[in-house]
Order: C-alpha cells, then structure tokens, then sequence
C-alpha cells in the first residue's frame, strides 16, 4: 500500500533529481496556486462546474414560469420564447432545468458532505486506533461496500410516501462512504506511524485532538478530492433514483425531467430538447469534476506534473 | 488460502444476512402504511380487496410478536417464498422475478465482459500515445459521468426515432411470438442491441481510464526503470506493466457491479426491455412492494456471488495473495 | 580504456529551469579497475550513474561523449542503446530492492528478458546457478516469486541479473546505503569477486559513504555541485586528499580510536549550491574556508600527481611553490 499513500504534501520533487535550491523558497500555498493556475484540467473543469452553479442561481430569476405551470403550446421545440422548448404538456422546459440543476447541486453538496463525513469519522477513527475497532468498523464498511447501493436506496425510497431532497441526500450520503472510509483509514494508518504523530500520543494530546489537529491537516489536499468524488457521485446517484421515480415528491429536479420525459412518451414524439439538457449537463458537471479531482492530483502530487 | 475464503465468506454472508434484515424492517418501521396504500391501490377491482386485505395482514404478520415474524420472513425466504405480486396478481414474485431476469443478465453480463476487456485494452493503447491520450482523457472522464439512461434516450433518439435502425422498444417484436427460428432470433438481436451498447459506452471509459492511470503508474514503477536499463524491448516492459495494470481492474470490476447493475435498471426503463429494472419500475408504479423487494433480494444475492467469483479470479492470477495466504512470504 | 567519459554534460529540465546537474565530468576506468564515485546528494553521482545507462526526460544530455571500449555509447538515443545495455554496460540500480516484477518468477522473468535478446535460457542455466551460488543463492530461487525474497536476496538476484552477460561495465548505485554494516562489507566484497572473476570487465560504485570505497576501490573521483574535484587511486584520495571539499567529505567520517564526545563530529557547514544558477568560477567558494578572489574563477583539474588530480586554485598554488 505503502507506494500509492503518501500522496500528500511530503513528496520530494521527481527522483534523483536535485531539488533546485530556489534563491527565496516560494511558500507551500502560493507553490500550489502556482501550479493550479496553470493547470489546465483544473480550471477547464472548475469553469464548467461554475458556469453550471451560477445557472441554477440566476437562471430562475430569468424565468417567469412556474416549474409545472402550463404556459405555451404543448411540444413545441426551443424558440426564443420558450429558450429549451415546451413539453407535451407545455411547460417550459428551461424553467424545470434551472430549478432541477439547483437540486442537483443540493443534493451533491448535502450528500457528497454526509459521506465526506461518515467516511472521514470511519477512516480516521479505524486507520488511528487500529485492533478490535478498526476490525469491527472494517467489517462494517465491507458490508456497506458490496451491497448495491441503488437497490437499497430504492427500497428505502419506495416505503417513504413523501419524499424531500433533503430527505434523498442523506440517504444518499448514508450509503456511498465505504470506499471513501478505506482510502481515507489507509491514509491514516500510514501517518498514524509518523514521528510527529507519535510525539503527540506521547505527550498525551487526545485522540480526537490527534486526529482533527495532526493527521487531518497533513491529508487535507487528499479529504479534498474525496469530497470531489463523493459530490459527483451523490450527483449521479440522485439523478438515478429520481429517474426511476424515487426522487423529491415536492419540486424539481434533473433526474424527474428524464423520467417524466419517458413517461410522456418524449422519445415516441421525438421532443430531444425535453431530455438532452438534463442529462448533458448532468455529464458535464460530473466529468468536470473527474477532471477537475485529475488536476488537483498533478498539483498536490509533484511526481505527476509534466514539465 | 482457507482463511482468505472463510474471511471473504463470512464478510458476504453477514451482509446478505444485513439485506434481508433490512428488507424485512423497513415495511415495518417506515413512516406510512403499506397495506393501506396497497389495497387502496386496488379499489378498482373491488372483488379483490378483501382477499388481498387479509392475504397482506397475514403476510406481514402483525398478529404475531416481532420476533416471531422476523423468522417467519427467513422461513418462507428459504422456501424461496418471496410473496404474491400485486401488479401481476396472482403471480408469485419468484416466478415474476426468473421471468425477467434472463433479460437483465443478457444485457449484464456481456456488457460488464466486453466493456472491461475493450476498456483495459484501449486505455493500454491511450497510455501510449500522447496525442490519443490528451483527446481521450476529457471524453473518458466524461463517459463516465455520463448518466445510462441519458446514453440510452440519446441513442434510441438518434439510432431508433431519426434513422430508423433499430426497434426503440422492447425485447423483441409484438407480431412475433418466442421460438428458436432464425427470424425470432435476429429480432431479439436487434432490440438487445441498443440497450447493451449503452452499459458497453458508459462502462467502457470507466475501464479505460482507470487501465490509463494504472498503467502509467506500472511503467513508471521500479521494476520497469529496471528493465529499461537492462535494455528489455518495451514490447516485454508494457506486458509486465498491462499485466500487473490490470489486477488492480479486477478488484475495480468487483467494486462496480453495483453501479453497472444500476445502469442496467434504468437503461432498461429507457427502453422498456423487460428485464429487472422494468419490473422496478412497475413495481414502483404500482406500489408493489413484494416484487420490489423480491427484486432487492435478487440483486443483493447476485451482486454478492459475482464477488466471490470475482475473489477467486483474482487469487489465480496474483501470485502475491496466494503466497501471502500461504504464509510463505519472507 | 574500459570507459571514457569527456566532459559530459547534462541537465534536468524543470518549471523553475535547466538544473545543470552534471556539468562538464570527465575521467576514464581501466580495464580491471574498480572507481568509486562519492560526493554530497545532489552532486550528480546518481545522475552520472544513471545518464551512462537510461538517460530519459526530464534528463537531456546537452554536451560530451561517453566512449566504452573504444566505441562512442548513444546514450540519448534511447533505442540504440538497448545494444549496449546488459553487456556493455549494465547497473544495480538504488531501487535493487524493488526491481524485480512482483507477478513474475524469478527464472521466467530472466528467461523472458534473455529470449527478447535471442539467448537461449536453458543454456545460460548452468552458468546463472553458478553466479547464484557465488552470491550464496540456492537455485531454488528461481522458481519463487520476489516476495519470497527478503530485500538483501532480492538485490543479490539483481546482481546476479545484471551481470549475467559479462557486460564491460558496472555500475552500482548506492548498493549499500540500504543495507547494516555487516551485510554491506559482504556485498561489497561479493563486487570484488565479481571483478576478480572478470566476470566484468571494470566497475563504477556510486556512494555517499566513502569508508566503503577505502575498501574496495582502486581509484576515487570525488563530485561536487556537478562537477568533479578531485580524483586519484583510493589510498590517496582518503588518506592525503588535498581538495577543501575532500579533506571535510574525509575528515567527516568517524575515525576508529577517536572519542567523538572530546572532539566532536564535524559535518560541513552550509549547503551545497542550487544548480539552476550555480556560482561562478569554483563551485565549493561559498563553504570554503580558504576561499580568495582567485577563486572566482573555475579551476581546471590538474593532476599534481601520479594519477592525482585536483581542481583547486589554492592546490596549484602550493604545487607551485613547491616545484
């Protein structure tokens, strides 16, 4: 495990290569922004991201319409009045996809922070005590791990009669931390063993302490990309569940748009403004933020920038 | 080797044990009534209502102490008693269930196969290639982001609805009926196709993009310098590097079932391809909460044995576990 | 002439700029001689060691060629090395300890990488269990996979790799640093045999730790900041070194019979320079304490003596006046 771990801020520069002796040694922080602001997968993806999150402010206030509100011919296509079209009832398709992509970034937040969270109070809690703890909640996080998280969700979703975003982003949270926890408890594990972690112990600093004021710190660019991950995966997960029916009773959302889509026989009539925007954006959000968790690595890890 | 299985055995016995516990306390203490809402259901076919009414009580065994009506529920489970649908009453959900799921593992199983090996192989040949990997990156990652059944509407949009190539819905043609003729079989090909490429597309650039990170870590690992130095033919170098790239894919495979399954039920709902992911849907619709949870049970179960089978591929192919179970390693 | 090296240049390409880590080394192994490389880390010994055999971005050779038995090496074409690689110039790398493919056996691994070379292995298999044995290996070895290995078979493995085809040159990298005191005198004396058996030709050991080059080299070149500033046979580099920067690297190991709480140790102050923009004229004038304005300008090598040779103003000096 050892080779893949301490891809934190410990790394020298590439092998065998002399570490260039800078005349003034640049601070960690300004060396980071260095690197981030010339990596262009990082702000390629982050302008996306962005470009999305100021849509699903704004753009409500640039609708007049109701999100279920009947307001123009029944399937007409994208026009200048109705900018993404009507459905086949003649609701404003650019209405119901500014609020849905509100939600989605609701319910990637809320979940992708709850199993940020669960995940990290697991890793951290499992890799720093180790021995009858660390093999209990080891356990625990294998069987989270191998049950198909979506069927549970479904089957959690389908008993609750009213159902809020809120409500599915902790869900969602609930079930999708374990991988999170095992990266994070082997991160740990890994610097639990270091020095300046040993002296802490020794001088009798708490482990609550230990862990939020010595271990955290030292994995933070790497708890950084996990909530990265675990934000376009809770992404993703809501728009499955909201697709198949088991979203937000009350509202809006991406996930809905496509549902209702297949339902109201979109495909059938042929209406692709209906369901191409929900899901392209949905993709887009989601790769950026792959791509975005990509530069970061480069800029935290030295060893993969290129020259 | 013993310990290795019993560990890996205990951990996906305890979680079945986990799904079926689940499963039979959520009816019972989620907020609502699941009776109630399934009876209501049904008002429309009033002969039924009260046979129903009494049926769900006696199923649910609310007259019994809890911990009566929890074995009951594993007794009648090992019976592979599962209940009666609602939806296609009186259909027991067992036979609901084995009707469909041929369609979901025809749609599965090549899907996960093709896609892993093609992914592996072509994120392979992206490492190698500057140019290829600088396009193929953004469109991979995006690939994987993408939601199935978005993939699939834009497929049966364009492949079905605006060119006509293939059937938009289905398994295979209502004229038809099942048989073994040449015919019948082309058709079920026809409408198995588009469905199976869009689990193919969305987990292909999952597998290539991973086999792309692994591998430029392998060929930059020590024993690649090593035989670089020694003057080895890069053809030798990048076997080793594939070979060793793709053990970490197979655990990888083991970790995504659950997601590729998920994609499957959607993409099925897409194009109403009659496996389990559209018994789900119909399930949903019509608060059919047997044949939804006998769906939940079906999926943890299969999803639980393909990890052990994929456990078992892996010991073959890593000397490492297998040593390290022995308790050779120095 | 077993290896010649004139005036080799070569950088690493960074973000900040070209870090001229090797810039302008020359010197020559006989045939039969065993040299040893030393100097700070960071001097450029690794990146010598390595530019002979794998020289690879953000490597670029910029200057100087490197002759081994008469024949110019291509060391920055990465492909026509792969002749010489293995039998004319061949290396235990620092990483011995990780070198090998962990899902290969040990024997397929070396039946593999001879058939790309089109030897036949069950040829070779006679002599390969006969190095084994010479490194203390069983022959079993070859029929384990290398976490059967504890780290010091596995770097005897290497070894045994890395020499199989009698390559004219060897080069150990830092072979020892990772190993106990006593384990370091076996290998070290294990690269003598190898020498003595003439199973290669002549040896380069690259090492930060001078009192293993005492015992097992005939002749010393000590680097510094990039550049070579002194070198001649072993006895005198560590016994009557005459360069500033030897007589601290010397004077800085521990001396048997000498109580280090009376006299203490005596590291070399300062930092070696950052080679993006190395000092002018000689490189060791920031931490020389006998530094003059003389020494703003870069001193040649000359050699003082029989096979001794020294860059360093202060040393001309007092040849001079001597003579």
């Amino acid at each position: 495990m050892s080779d893949t771990l301490p891809r934190d801020t410990t790394l020298p520069a590439a092998e065998g290569v002399p570490a260039p002796a800078a005349p003034a040694p640049r601070s960690r922080r300004s060396e980071f922004l260095y690197f981030a602001l010339r990596n262009p997968k990082l702000w390629i993806g982050g302008l996306v991201v962005l470009f999305f999150a100021v849509t699903a402010v704004v753009g409500p206030r640039l609708t007049d319409y109701g999100v279920q509100e009947y307001v123009g011919p029944p399937a007409s296509p994208p026009s200048a009045e109705h900018w993404f079209g009507t459905t086949t009832f003649g609701q404003d398709v650019f209405t119901q996809f500014v609020h849905g992509l509100g939600a989605s970034f609701i319910v990637g937040l809320l979940g992708g922070g709850i199993a940020a969270i669960v995940g990290m109070t697991v890793g951290f809690v499992a890799g720093y005590r180790g021995g009858i703890v660390d093999e209990v909640l080891n356990v625990m996080t294998n069987i989270v791990l191998v049950l198909p998280t979506l069927a549970v969700l479904i089957i959690i979703a389908a008993y609750l009669e009213v159902r809020g975003v809120v409500t599915e982003a902790v869900f969602i949270g609930l079930t999708s931390w374990p991988w999170a926890a095992r990266a994070i408890r082997a991160q740990t594990f890994s610097l639990a063993a270091r020095d300046f972690v040993d002296l802490a112990r020794l001088t009798g600093v708490p482990t609550r302490k230990i862990i939020l004021g010595e271990i955290a710190p030292n994995m933070s660019s790497y708890l950084f990309m996990t909530f990265i991950l675990l934000f376009g995966g809770a992404i993703l997960a809501a728009a499955t569940l909201d697709f198949i029916g088991l979203g937000p009773t009350d509202g809006m959302s991406l996930g809905l748009m496509m549902n209702n889509a297949v339902l109201w026989s979109a495909l059938q009539l042929g209406l692709w403004w209906w369901f191409v925007p929900p899901g392209l954006a949905i993709a887009l959000i989601v790769g950026s933020l792959y791509f975005m968790n990509v530069g970061l690595d480069e800029v935290f890890n030295p060893r993969l920038r290129t020259t | 080797m013993r310990r290795y299985f019993g560990r890996k055995l205990s951990i996906y016995g305890l979680t079945f044990f986990v799904a079926v516990t689940v499963n039979w306390m959520i009816p019972r203490f989620m907020p609502g009534d699941p009776i109630e809402s399934m009876v209501a259901r049904l008002t429309m076919r009033p002969e039924t209502v009260e046979p129903m009414r009494e049926y769900f009580e006696r199923f649910f065994g609310y007259d019994v102490p809890l911990w009566k009506q929890y074995l009951n529920f594993w007794g009648a489970l090992l019976q592979g008693d599962l209940g009666t649908s609602v939806w296609l009453f009186p259909r027991p959900v067992t036979s609901v269930i084995m009707g469909s799921l041929p369609y979901t593992l025809g749609l599965l199983l090549p899907a996960i196969l093709l896609s892993w090996w093609a992914g592996n192989k072509f994120g392979a040949i992206a490492a190698r290639n500057r140019w290829l990997d600088n396009t193929f990156l953004p469109v991979g990652y995006l690939l994987t982001a993408t939601p199935y059944m978005w993939l699939a509407l834009v497929l049966a949009f364009l492949l079905a609805w605006q060119f006509d190539l293939f059937p938009l819905a289905g398994a295979y043609s209502v004229t038809l009926r099942p048989n073994w003729s040449w015919t019948f079989v082309w058709d079920l090909l026809r409408h198995w196709f588009l469905p199976f490429a869009t689990l193919f597309i969305v987990a292909f650039g999952g597998w290539a993009i991973g086999m792309r990170n692994m591998i430029i870590y392998e060929l930059e690992a020590d024993y690649s310098r090593y035989l670089e130095s020694l003057g080895a033919p890069r053809r030798l170098i990048r076997r080793y590097s594939f070979r060793n790239a793709l053990l970490p894919q197979i655990t990888g495979l083991a970790l995504q079932l659950g997601a590729v399954v998920a994609g499957a039920l959607v993409t099925e709902i897409v194009f109403s391809y009659p496996g389990l992911g559209w018994v789900t849907l119909k399930a949903v619709e019509n608060l059919d909460f047997y044949l939804l949870q006998g769906v939940f049970l079906f999926i943890v179960a299969g999803v639980l044995v393909a990890n052990f089978l994929i456990d078992v591929v892996y010991v073959l192919v890593d000397p490492r576990t297998r040593l390290g179970m022995q308790g050779r390693a120095a | 002439m077993s290896l010649r090296v004139e005036d080799l240049r070569v950088y690493y390409q960074t973000l900040e700029g070209e870090v001229k880590a090797l810039d302008g080394v020359s010197f020559a192994i006989a045939d039969g001689e065993i040299m040893g490389l030393a100097g700070e880390s960071g001097c450029g010994k690794s990146t010598l060691a390595q530019s002979i055999v794998r020289l690879v971005p953000p490597m670029k050779l910029v200057g100087g060629v490197v002759e081994l038995d008469g024949e110019k090496l291509p060391i920055d074409d990465f492909e026509a090395m792969n002749r010489h690689r293995m039998v004319g110039v061949s290396i235990v790398p620092q990483y011995a300890m990780s070198a090998l493919n962990p899902t290969r056996k040990i024997g397929k691994l070396i039946k593999e990488l001879l058939g790309a070379r089109g030897i036949s292995y069950r040829a070779k298999l006679p002599e390969l269990e006969n190095r084994l044995q010479l490194v203390g290996l069983p022959r079993e070895v070859l029929d384990m996979y290398p976490i059967e290995l504890s780290g010091g078979m596995k770097q005897r493995v290497v070894m045994v790799i890395s020499t199989l085809l009698d390559p004219s040159l060897l080069i150990a990298d830092e072979i020892t640093s990772a190993l106990d005191v006593s384990t370091q005198r076996a290998v070290a004396e294990m690269l003598v045999d190898f020498r003595d058996r003439e199973i290669v030709k002549s040896m380069m050991v690259v090492t930060h730790d001078v009192s293993i080059l005492y015992q097992i080299a005939d002749s010393i070149l000590i680097m510094y900041a990039g550049q070579p500033v002194e070198s001649g046979p072993a006895e005198v580099i560590t016994h009557a070194p005459r360069h500033p920067y030897t007589q601290l690297l010397v004077g800085s190991l521990p001396q048997v019979g000498v109580r280090y709480d009376e006299q203490p140790l005596s590291g070399i102050a300062g930092n070696p320079p950052g080679l993006i923009d190395p000092p002018s004229g000689c490189r060791f004038r920031p931490r020389c304490p006998f530094a003059s304005e003389r020494c703003e300008s870069r001193p040649p090598l000359v050699e003082i003596g029989d096979g001794h040779s020294v860059a360093c103003w202060k040393v001309m000096e007092e040849e001079d006046a001597r003579v």
